[in-house]
């Protein structure tokens, strides 16, 4: 452990030791339940811009092997949150990440990121190998690749089902493949939390179900926590196990049969949707997976 | 050096057995690479304004050089240079204005400041190879100094490409990734500043925006991969280095400008063989 580091090298005094750790302490009480598995916590966690708040008092645990749905409307804080957690933007409260074998160990969770649209000059001679590599490898990508990374590459593209992409430009790509292509990049390495701001806009019907299909078996393969935007309340309620209303701050949390039957969602988007979104919880063939109290 | 004047004595060529003309074709060679693999990362970064920038920043550097009573004012220009790159880089973080009206703004002040001074009692006309360059007279210990900045460049280009690049690809992916963004623009901003700056006297500012971004262009035009962008960039940039130094001594140009219209010349014909 770091402290006890820097205390052998006598760089930390004994007192200031014991405070750290009760503050630690504290925290762990101040953090509550217990999140059974491996979790992702946001404790009183909020953003500030130029004085106005935009997110407030968020608390949320993210359970391994979950997705989670964010609902809110425009303006609601869900891309803000995001950035926050990826450290692009200042937050107030913390953001940690707890191990399975050792509830002790908080860490800063290690986040996959696929945005809302990579926003790339579509001429821009820059292959799906090239994006890999550029993230992934040492040698630098104008000196060509290495045999290790194109398979690399080509193995987690497989996981997307996208291997035949890897030659292919990402200007020449469709919107539905370069968001399996950066599905891909997010889950190498695997990370502890995965986020997916509104991954399937501009994707057609057919690509969007493949889409949440492959995240919804992903997040059983990794056990992985996933975030997800979403404005598509019909399918998200086929593939949610939990769902989140945002607009500033959680106004409505729970399984998805509990937030679309809730105020929120019929207040913000219609009745229509909230009943469209409760009618595909009926068909849905798996049941979402329990979430912890 | 030696070594180089024969090899370059033993080329066929009138204009080749001069030897300013054999100094100032080395340090073409040398300077095509640099070039090209900055113009790169320039374009892909949608940095062309900045570079732009800093080159007509020079300007004030050279007054402050001047004033201060530096024989050479490299160094003044060079430090101004990267006072510059930091403030505009520090400047698109924290300000809510456009990186295009930050930039603007900055090379105005720079511009106007550079001119006030160095136009005190008439004597601009002194400065003017700086607007124009002069490849020709560039000597044997010049050309170590460029030696130097290329291994540099080559240096973080070998160590840091990778990550440069992804920042440019996209920042949110890149800090997600665990880049540090921030630190990487910066000291992305402040190379180009030291490559624009140093390579100015032999340049000239007015078109030295145009060695980095005109061939990178053209190459871009053509390129499927980085490799291909980046090798290919290097190579167009070499060869109108190489023609633009021949016809300027022919036609008694200035090489820096001659340079310049090769490159278009070759941008042109890149369009031609654009990739589908």
């Amino acid at each position: 452990m770091g402290i006890k580091k820097c205390l052998k090298s006598g760089a930390l005094s004994p007192i200031l030791y014991a405070i750290m750790i009760s503050t630690l302490q504290q925290q762990a009480t101040v953090s509550g339940p217990s999140c059974g598995g491996c979790c992702t916590r946001l404790i009183n966690f909020g953003v500030t811009l130029n004085r106005i708040s935009i997110l407030e008092a968020i608390n949320l645990h993210v359970h391994c092997g979950e997705l989670t749905v964010l609902l809110g409307p425009n303006g609601a804080g869900k891309t803000t949150l995001f950035r926050a957690m990826l450290g692009e933007l200042p937050y107030t409260g913390s953001l940690h990440f707890v191990h399975a074998e050792s509830e002790e160990r908080f860490i800063h969770p290690r986040i996959g990121y696929v945005p809302q649209k990579l926003d790339i000059d579509t001429l821009a001679p820059v292959t799906v190998l090239d994006l890999f590599a550029g993230a992934l490898a040492h040698r630098p990508v104008w000196l060509g690749h290495s045999a290790a990374i194109r398979a690399k590459a080509f193995t987690m593209l497989a996981v997307v089902n996208a291997q035949t992409l890897l030659d292919q430009r990402l200007g020449q790509l469709s919107c539905g493949q370069l968001q399996r292509v950066l599905l891909a990049l997010a889950l190498t390495p695997v990370p502890d939390l995965l986020l997916l701001d509104e991954p399937v806009s501009g994707v057609d019907p057919a690509g969007i179900d493949l889409f949440y299909r492959m995240v919804s078996e992903l997040r059983r393969t990794f056990d992985l926590s996933i975030l997800l935007v979403s404005h598509d309340i019909p399918t998200a309620a086929r593939f949610a196990d939990r769902m989140i209303f945002l607009n500033r701050t959680i106004l409505c949390d729970g399984s998805p049969r509990e937030v679309l039957a809730g105020p929120c969602i019929r207040q913000t988007f219609g009745i229509d949707l909230a009943a469209a979104g409760i009618q595909q919880l009926e068909n849905r063939s798996d049941q979402p997976v329990q979430h912890h109290p | 050096m030696t070594f180089w004047y024969y090899i370059a004595g033993q080329l066929p060529f009138e204009w080749a057995q001069f030897t300013f003309m054999q100094n100032a074709l080395l340090a073409v060679l040398l300077f095509a690479p640099l070039f090209a693999l900055i113009g790169c990362l320039v374009i892909s970064n949608q940095m062309a304004f900045f570079s732009d920038a800093i080159g007509h920043a020079a300007l004030t550097g050279i007054a402050i050089g001047a004033l201060a009573g530096l024989a050479d004012p490299l160094w003044a220009m060079l430090a101004f240079a990267t006072v510059l790159a930091i403030l505009v880089t520090v400047l698109r973080r924290y300000s809510s204005a456009s990186t295009d009206t930050i930039i603007g703004l900055m090379m105005a002040f720079a511009v106007a400041l550079g001119v006030v001074l160095l136009s005190r009692g008439g004597g601009f006309a002194r400065y003017s190879r700086y607007l124009i360059g002069d490849l020709l007279t560039i000597t044997p210990f010049e050309i170590l100094r460029l030696v130097l900045l290329l291994a540099i460049v080559a240096g973080v280009w070998l160590a840091f490409f990778n990550p440069l690049f992804f920042v440019c690809l996209n920042r949110s992916l890149a800090k997600a990734r665990g880049f540090p963004v921030w630190r990487l623009e910066t000291f992305f901003a402040v190379i180009v500043a030291l490559v624009v700056t140093v390579t100015i006297p032999w340049v000239g500012l007015l078109v030295i925006n145009a060695l980095l971004i005109v061939p990178a262009a053209a190459s871009r035009n053509m390129a499927r991969t980085m490799a291909a962008y980046v090798l290919g960039a290097v190579v167009i940039s070499a060869l109108a280095g190489v023609l633009g130094l021949i016809t300027s001594f022919y036609w008694g140009t200035a090489t820096g400008a001659t340079i310049v219209l090769w490159a278009m010349l070759f941008f042109i014909l890149s369009l031609a063989f654009r990739r589908r």
